[in-house]
């Protein structure tokens, strides 16, 4: 089938995935004793006049088919419901932070594919050399080490040493891009060379194997008996083959991603949306945890529609089934 | 049924002993000791020391591992084996050996075989009664004097033509027939008689009705064929298939 | 008849005596050539002293007279109330921000560490390779629907999930190992369905068939043995992750959590203290980065060890060393498992 057919079809799932999301999550939180889903959402000390009111309020009572229609109804007109920790919509809540874990994201994710997938081909093709032998201690050392620990020796043995110098470009904390761009890259680079770091070596690993062994194959020894540079055989013939796997595993770590978002944003003091729904687990700020889930997935499942019609690009095969 | 490669047809993680006593644990006929001797007993019968039933395939030869095939197709004594070019991997002297053992085997344990090879030297050897088989159709059945001696299927009569002769002299005085054209998909085979596009004597008819397979004029009862014209005695089909092409 | 002679020239050489030796499995094989990696010996040595640590935290404790729980503010803390360093008063570590020492909590962690990594480990494990075995054999529907739900779990974001359980139920040692076996045995069981579709495929599994074997006697007895060199190898590298996603939902509160030492939960502390206290985030940080980098190279090790490609680094090796035992051709495992590539 054509591209754009494929496409279509990815975002009709992509819509039935997040509507089972959706309700997986309300029956999630709100598939429980009454009681329970009030307790929690007026927060663990409140008297029992607070509870009622909340019952009320929120309509908890009503039979849970009922509270779901609102749930969904609420939902596709934009409203998440309001926190309960200062009373602001979740909806103004990620407005307002989605700049900031957004920031985090974009530049994570290009560094850690381009110096993955950089290090990974220049690997591929130097097996053996020094080069290769120090980058795979290299990612070793980053499969071996967790988003935290990393972001806190950063933090340690980076921003504290160059501060003290009066070296001051580094900070920890935001500054948003209207501020400037310097300034906001020197707020992030730290946060992204954390959030980078370990996934650029699972790349670095996945693309020089993959390299390799597309390098082996028979056509490319035909490309080059032909007489291509080398350069051309790599990065025309052999490139295309090698990253159909790095793609695949692009939409399974899409998941990891998030997870690292969070760690980061904890480590460096960003108050982006991982923060809040930490945040939000301590006050019992259930809407905001709710909020962020939703909006995780809708993330997800962007990201996948992304990766499978880049894996489709590369790979016409993909869309015939 | 015995497979057709040895390195393929036995699980390369499990020890030989276990792989011949699989007939036994499967339905469950002798456990234990008992078992074991059983093994024993059939890897000595095959011509394989009972000693390596703690070994792996991999420390056996292309020959031995098909013994192991064999013993593993003995073990419940059925009635009938069907042998899936048992040989055709095998290098010739050990063919030798693996054919004479399955001959042995025939006699002490009444067995029949469904024997399917492509070697037809070997099928002679071996038979008493051939089938020959295109494209998922019998052509020609019969006991192997007749079908040899005197093949009626223009088909059997190629084949027996291309077959190697050991004297290289008779060889070359030999007339060959060459079919002309590819074996089609047996997703869509040919109308009528599925051979009809490659045979030398195809006609009209050939094309139109499958041939029933039944016993030609001058042919002993058992001797059926499925051809509309088949091979008269004294024809030489080479002569008639190099003069249509010139 | 010449063929009988030509018989029984061959059949002389095929029983001429061979060595009175067991078969090799592929097992024996891989630990001989495991044995000689320096690396991963050196890796098994660090696991296991963790785990002699581990078990013996309580009579390091005993020893110390410093409990994991118990806080000394009086010697444990500075006068201004900092942690003190190593060696300070009989804290061979140094203490936390209420004084308690972090040498014992340190060692109760990597109990907890430990645990957890092995335990969630073992269940994704059996889990991964029913499952795998089950879609890869049946194919058909079967293959479908778990192939698709085996995807679906791999992508998802399972911080996400256990932010979710932990504001609902409360964070527990119960969801951390729930979710990290949920998040890991779907890795696994792609690799072994993936391995199980191609080894269906051969004769010996046909010929298995044919014998009357029913598919749970294939899929266990024919299928299983050929897969569990991949699945040991990603099984070793599943620990690791493990004890980080462990690690990971501690620090940020959503794990196990405090006052349980995980060492998670004080590296979180560690974070206000980092300037005063560097023992505070050097010694947690240490001691998980050392057991996740041994299990990482065991499981580089143990991949390495099974794939004959490499057997003749192996020979080359021996040789040198002048082994008086010389293998043969026959001794190397027919098929070779396919590599793992990554930890999935």
């Amino acid at each position: 089938m054509t591209f754009t057919r494929f496409l279509i079809r990815r975002i009709l799932t992509g819509i039935l995935v997040l509507w089972v999301v959706a309700t997986a999550t309300f029956f999630l939180f709100f598939f429980r004793p009454v009681d329970a889903v009030a307790r929690q959402l007026a927060g663990r000390a409140a008297s029992p006049q607070v509870i009622n009111e909340v019952i009320r309020r929120l309509g908890l009572d009503q039979p849970i088919l009922v509270q779901y229609w609102h749930f969904l109804d609420n939902l596709v007109h934009g409203n998440l419901g309001y926190s309960y920790y200062n009373g602001q919509a979740v909806k103004t809540i990620i407005a307002q932070d989605l700049p900031i874990t957004a920031s985090v994201v974009v530049g994570g994710v290009v560094l850690w594919l381009v110096g993955g997938l950089a290090v990974g081909i220049l690997s591929a093709t130097r097996p053996r050399s020094t080069f290769d032998r120090v980058s795979t201690v290299g990612v070793l050392a980053g499969l071996s080490m967790p988003t935290f620990v990393l972001g806190e020796l950063l933090i340690i043995a980076v921003f504290v040493p160059l501060n003290q110098r009066g070296f001051s470009w580094i900070q920890t904390g935001y500054a948003p891009l209207s501020e400037g761009l310097i300034p906001w890259m020197g707020h992030m680079i730290l946060p992204w060379i954390t959030l980078a770091a370990v996934q650029a070596a699972v790349y670095t690993r996945l693309s020089r194997g993959s390299l390799i062994d597309t390098l082996g194959e028979d056509y490319i020894r035909t490309a080059r008996a032909k007489g291509l540079s080398e350069r051309r055989v790599v990065y025309r013939h052999g490139l295309r083959a090698a990253l159909t796997p790095v793609v695949s595993q692009l939409g399974i770590d899409v998941g990891a991603l998030l997870g690292g978002v969070i760690v980061v944003e904890q480590v460096f003091g960003l108050s982006g949306l991982g923060q809040d729904s930490v945040a939000a687990i301590d006050t019992g700020n259930l809407p905001v945890i709710i909020g962020f889930v939703l909006i995780a997935s809708l993330f997800v499942v962007v990201a996948n529609i992304i990766v499978d019609a880049a894996y489709a690009l590369l790979d016409p095969r993909v869309r015939i089934s | 049924m015995i497979f057709q490669d040895p390195y393929g047809s036995l699980n390369p993680r499990r020890r030989v002993g276990a792989i011949i006593g699989d007939p036994f644990v499967i339905h469950k006929t002798a456990t234990g000791a008992q078992r074991k001797r059983q093994v024993q007993e059939l890897m000595e019968r095959v011509g394989l020391n009972p000693e390596h039933y703690n070994r792996f395939p991999a420390e056996f030869s292309g020959g031995q591992r098909q013994r192991i095939g064999v013993a593993r197709a003995l073990a419940l004594r059925p009635k009938l084996i069907i042998c899936d070019e048992p040989v055709s991997a095998l290098d010739v002297s050990i063919q030798a050996q693996v054919l004479n053992l399955l001959s042995d085997l025939q006699d002490d344990f009444g067995l029949s075989y469904l024997f399917i090879a492509h070697d037809l030297e070997v099928v002679r050897h071996v038979s008493n009664a051939v089938i020959v088989m295109y494209l998922g159709k019998v052509a020609e059945a019969g006991p192997k004097g007749p079908v040899y001696e005197m093949p009626r299927h223009p088909y059997t009569a190629a084949l027996l033509s291309a077959a190697a002769a050991a004297d290289p002299k008779l060889a070359a005085a030999r007339q060959r027939i060459i079919l002309t054209g590819d074996v089609p998909s047996p997703i869509n085979p040919p109308s009528g008689c599925r051979f009809h596009p490659r045979c030398p004597k195809a006609a009209e008819l050939c094309s139109q009705q499958e041939p029933p397979l039944e016993s030609k004029l001058g042919d002993p009862a058992t001797h059926v064929t499925a051809c509309h014209f088949p091979v008269e005695a004294g024809e030489n089909l080479a002569v008639a298939d190099r003069r249509e092409r010139r | 008849m010449s063929i009988t002679e030509v018989q029984f020239q061959a059949q002389a050489v095929e029983s001429a005596p061979e060595e009175a030796i067991q078969g090799r499995s592929q097992w024996q094989l891989t630990w001989r050539r495991l044995r000689q990696d320096k690396v991963a010996v050196t890796s098994i040595v660090v696991i296991l002293i963790m785990v002699v640590l581990a078990i013996l935290a309580p009579v390091f404790a005993a020893a110390l007279g410093h409990g994991e729980y118990q806080a000394f503010t009086g010697a444990g803390l500075s006068s201004a109330g900092i942690p003190v360093g190593p060696g300070v008063h009989g804290f061979p570590l140094g203490t936390d921000y209420i004084g308690r020492d972090l040498l014992v909590r340190i060692l109760y962690g990597a109990r907890i560490s430990l645990f957890v990594g092995l335990s969630t480990t073992l269940i994704a494990t059996v889990a991964g390779v029913s499952i795998g075995l089950v879609a890869g054999y049946f194919g058909g529907v079967v293959d479908t629907v778990l192939a698709r739900f085996i995807d679906t779990v791999l992508a998802f974001p399972f911080i996400v999930l256990a932010l979710a359980l932990a504001a609902i139920y409360g964070p527990s040692l119960l969801i951390v190992i729930g979710v990290i076996t949920f998040f890991s045995w779907a890795g696994i069981s792609r690799i072994v369905r993936g391995q199980t579709l191609s080894v269906k495929e051969k004769e010996y599994i046909e010929a298995a068939r044919s014998l009357g074997a029913g598919p749970w006697r294939i899929m266990f007895i024919d299928i299983l043995p050929n897969l569990l060199g991949p699945v040991l190898v990603l099984a070793t590298l599943y620990i690791p992750t493990a004890v980080v996603f462990e690690a990971t939902l501690s620090f940020l509160g959503i794990g196990i959590p405090a006052p349980t030492p995980s060492w998670g939960v004080i590296l979180s502390e560690a974070q206000t203290y980092y300037q005063v206290a560097w023992w505070y985030v050097v010694f947690p940080a240490f001691a998980l980065l050392i057991t996740t980098l041994a299990f990482n190279l065991l499981g580089d090790g143990i991949r390495d060890a099974m794939d004959p490609r490499t057997e003749r680094l192996f020979a080359a090796r021996r040789k040198r060393r002048k082994d008086s035992v010389t293998l043969k051709d026959s001794e190397m495992p027919h098929t070779p498992p396919a590599s793992v590539t990554g930890a999935g």
